[in-house]
């Protein structure tokens, strides 16, 4: 009994704390009754704290798919004909931080850019949220990339306007006619006296005498690198160089070479990309969707419940109980686990709450026909669980499998990886791993410490 | 399990239709599976003026049809284009007939489209492939893999066949959450009928002395009213997402809604009269021999 007591204990706890988790950061609370007025709006007390020196503070936040609040998925073929096949990946990877930086400056918020290889075929998929123009979107995303040296005018940075404002600083700079387009390949290696990071340039016929005049003229100059208008690094010229390879030392760590190099490629190794797929979503259309299948989620539950009650008396009154504890568990996970919820994601959700009450019924009805063999309550009870759980089980391992096949968690080139299906095979696991919990071990307490005959 | 035929006759009922009509009207397939592009625009008199809407932009692009959707809605389908033809097309329009909406826009390069297609294939193959071999595992005598495995195709088949026949009267495609649905349906199939066979299995552990027949009534009479319950349960949820629930997401309802059904319905009355069907066939081959 008292192990039953902290089990349930356990259970309160874990459900108020998933609550908690559960709750949107603010919310109104509004409630009349006769004289009595409550108006409020709440704000969730921030959870944020240091545990071993480290700093948690976890958001929680419910992720929107792009169904949900509108925008716009691109799928882009990046041509490689002009690639060597040793520099694909580079490349690829390169034109994907020309995106992600571009919308970044956009200020789109939390843009998805991934790519994808599949044989042949290099691919980027972008998703941005909250795009209503989709022609300036595809500007954004479709462009190739601008790689070009610029020297600082001597008189111009020395003036005091320049220090003034960053456009000014931006003005002290000159067109060189040294592009991109000359660079024949950026790589990232090692000094071999200090084994810092340096990054190595190699300029093509046409560059290395354009950049051999540069350096010749301007010892001590700036030549900053200037991708899409913006410079991604300034450095000095140290000393003329004639050979067409340069480098460029400066205090950077592994990381940031890297990155400087994957920009310096995307100018060394620019891919003209194309539409493959593209697809807009008008916001309006999904808020109205999701406010519907919301309602329609309650009703169900409503519904649910209410079937369960009328059938199975005080059972289903705890059996709804736990429809309860699960929901919030459900919940909680997802803005844990960071899901994103799409339209077809809701569908799961509300597919796993009518599968949910499976195992309980499974359960109620094996517990009854041991009650009709004449078992005293206390041990039918025991045995409608015991004899379930070999069912309850097999009967769940296909829908898990089945699940697993649609979130494809290893990113099988041979499987779908779109998000909605995605997004529904992933409430549809998390729904029935939680409905097994809730189903046998939170109906069980309940039962076994507030049925007694 | 006296009404045999009656439960193969209700089956037939059903399947024969959508056979018929997977056989003459076949499925409709989305954009997400053969390519092109789809406009849902919302505006006054677009949905009036149809046949126009469809000579007006004719010659900007190709377009296969106009149909109505929601209120004060159309979906212009036709061959793949580009955002700016569709920015031109919508133009047009609203030269025409004032403000428009762009409620979506989606554009399928005809390589992702069978790339996709292919995709959706293998996962049915690999989600049957894994269910045959767990079911298998699971009951190591052949008749109640292969029951299973006829009562998941019953469902595959009776759900494809309601699909052929809303694609040919209503216009819904086949798309990529079909395909989804699909899926679940399988699971949903399996998941019922295992329940049943595991209780056939258990009787007949308990009682060695009652026949196959005997045993599989009374496990049928058994599990019965779980297996009804735990439907009514799913399908008053999945009859609220149909009924009031999000327009984007309806026919993906009613594909589960009707998997769920197919799916309950199957293990008791397709699965079990399956195994039985199984075991006097092959009495009679013994017998002959």
């Amino acid at each position: 009994m008292l192990k039953q007591l902290r089990i349930f204990l356990l259970i309160i706890i874990l459900t108020l704390g998933a609550g908690f988790v559960a709750l949107p950061n603010e919310f109104a609370l509004r409630f009349n009754f006769r004289d009595f007025h409550l108006d409020k709006q709440v704000v969730k007390p921030p959870v944020d704290f240091n545990f071993l020196g480290r700093r948690i503070a976890p958001r929680w936040e419910l992720k929107r798919g792009l169904d949900i609040q509108g925008g716009m998925q691109v799928v882009l073929q990046a041509n490689m004909s002009e690639i060597a096949v040793a520099d694909r990946e580079l490349a690829l990877e390169s034109a994907k931080e020309i995106i992600l930086r571009r919308v970044d400056m956009f200020g789109i918020n939390e843009p998805l850019v991934q790519t994808a290889v599949r044989g042949e075929d290099y691919r980027i998929i972008v998703e941005l949220a909250g795009i209503s123009d989709s022609a300036q979107a595809l500007q954004l995303v479709g462009q190739t990339a601008q790689l070009e040296f610029k020297l600082q005018n001597q008189e111009k940075a020395s003036s005091p306007a320049a220090t003034s404002s960053a456009l000014a600083w931006l003005g002290t700079f000159e067109e060189t006619g040294l592009t991109g387009k000359q660079l024949k390949r950026s790589t990232v290696q090692f000094d071999q006296n200090t084994g810092e990071p340096i990054i190595s340039l190699e300029f093509d016929s046409e560059g290395t005498k354009l950049f051999a005049d540069i350096t010749k003229d301007n010892v001590g100059g700036v030549l900053a690198i200037f991708l899409d208008g913006f410079p991604i690094t300034t450095p000095t010229i140290n000393s003329p160089i004639l050979t067409g390879t340069a480098q460029l030392s400066g205090n950077f760590d592994v990381e940031s070479a890297k990155q400087l190099n994957i920009q310096l490629s995307a100018g060394a190794l620019p891919v003209p990309i194309q539409v493959l797929e593209q697809r807009n979503i008008g916001a309006s259309l999904g808020q109205q969707s999701v406010q519907d299948s919301i309602r329609a989620g309650l009703v169900g539950i409503g519904l649910v419940m209410l079937f369960m009650i009328l059938y199975y008396g005080l059972r289903g009154v705890l059996a709804s109980l736990a429809l309860v504890v699960y929901s919030i568990l459900t919940l909680a996970t997802y803005k844990i686990l960071g899901v994103t919820l799409t339209l077809p994601g809701i569908a799961g959700l509300l597919l796993s709450i009518g599968m949910a009450v499976d195992a309980n019924i499974l359960i109620f009805e094996r517990m009854k026909e041991e009650l009709r063999a004449n078992k005293p309550f206390a041990h039918a009870l025991e045995l409608g669980f015991g004899r379930s759980w070999d069912s309850i089980k097999d009967a769940n391992l296909a829908t898990i499998m089945t699940a697993l096949v649609l979130i494809n968690p290893l990113n099988f080139n041979f499987l779908n990886t779109s998000g909605l299906v995605r997004g529904f095979g992933v409430t549809l696991l998390i729904g029935v791993l939680i409905s097994l919990f809730t189903g046998v071990i939170v109906t069980r307490t309940f039962l076994r410490l507030f049925l007694k005959k | 399990m006296k009404f045999k035929p009656l439960y193969f006759a209700i089956s037939l009922c059903f399947l024969v239709p959508g056979i018929i009509s997977l056989l003459v009207f076949g499925l409709k397939p989305a954009i997400d599976f053969t390519g092109g592009s789809l406009i849902e625009l919302s505006g006054e008199g677009l949905q009036d003026n149809r046949e126009e809407i469809k000579e007006q932009i004719g010659d900007l692009y190709e377009i296969s049809s106009v149909q109505k959707s929601g209120e004060n809605q159309i979906i212009i389908r036709g061959k793949e284009i580009n955002n700016e033809t569709k920015d031109g097309v919508i133009a047009k329009l609203e030269e025409k007939y004032g403000e428009i909406e762009e409620k979506r826009f989606g554009t399928v390069g005809p390589t992702l489209g069978k790339e996709l297609l292919i995709k959706t294939l293998t996962a049915i193959v690999i989600v049957s492939g894994i269910i045959t071999l767990y079911v298998w595992k699971q009951f190591s005598e052949l008749k109640y893999g292969v029951s299973a495995i006829l009562a998941m195709f019953h469902d595959s088949l009776i759900l494809l066949g309601a699909f052929s026949l809303l694609g040919h009267f209503y216009g819904v495609e086949v798309d990529v959450l079909f395909v989804t649905a699909l899926l679940t349906t399988l699971s949903f199939s399996i998941h019922d009928t295992i329940v049943v066979f595991d209780r056939i299995r258990e009787l007949r552990h308990r009682n060695q002395r009652l026949n196959l027949e005997q045993v599989v009534s009374a496990a049928v009479i058994e599990t019965l009213s779980r297996s009804i319950n735990n439907s009514v349960t799913i399908i008053l949820m999945l009859l609220a997402l149909v009924l009031i629930g999000g327009e984007s997401i309806r026919w993906f309802a009613v594909a589960l809604l009707i998997g769920a059904i197919t799916g309950t319905y199957s293990s008791t009355f397709t699965a079990a009269p399956l195994l039985l069907l199984w075991e006097s066939v092959r009495k009679k081959f013994k017998n002959r021999g």
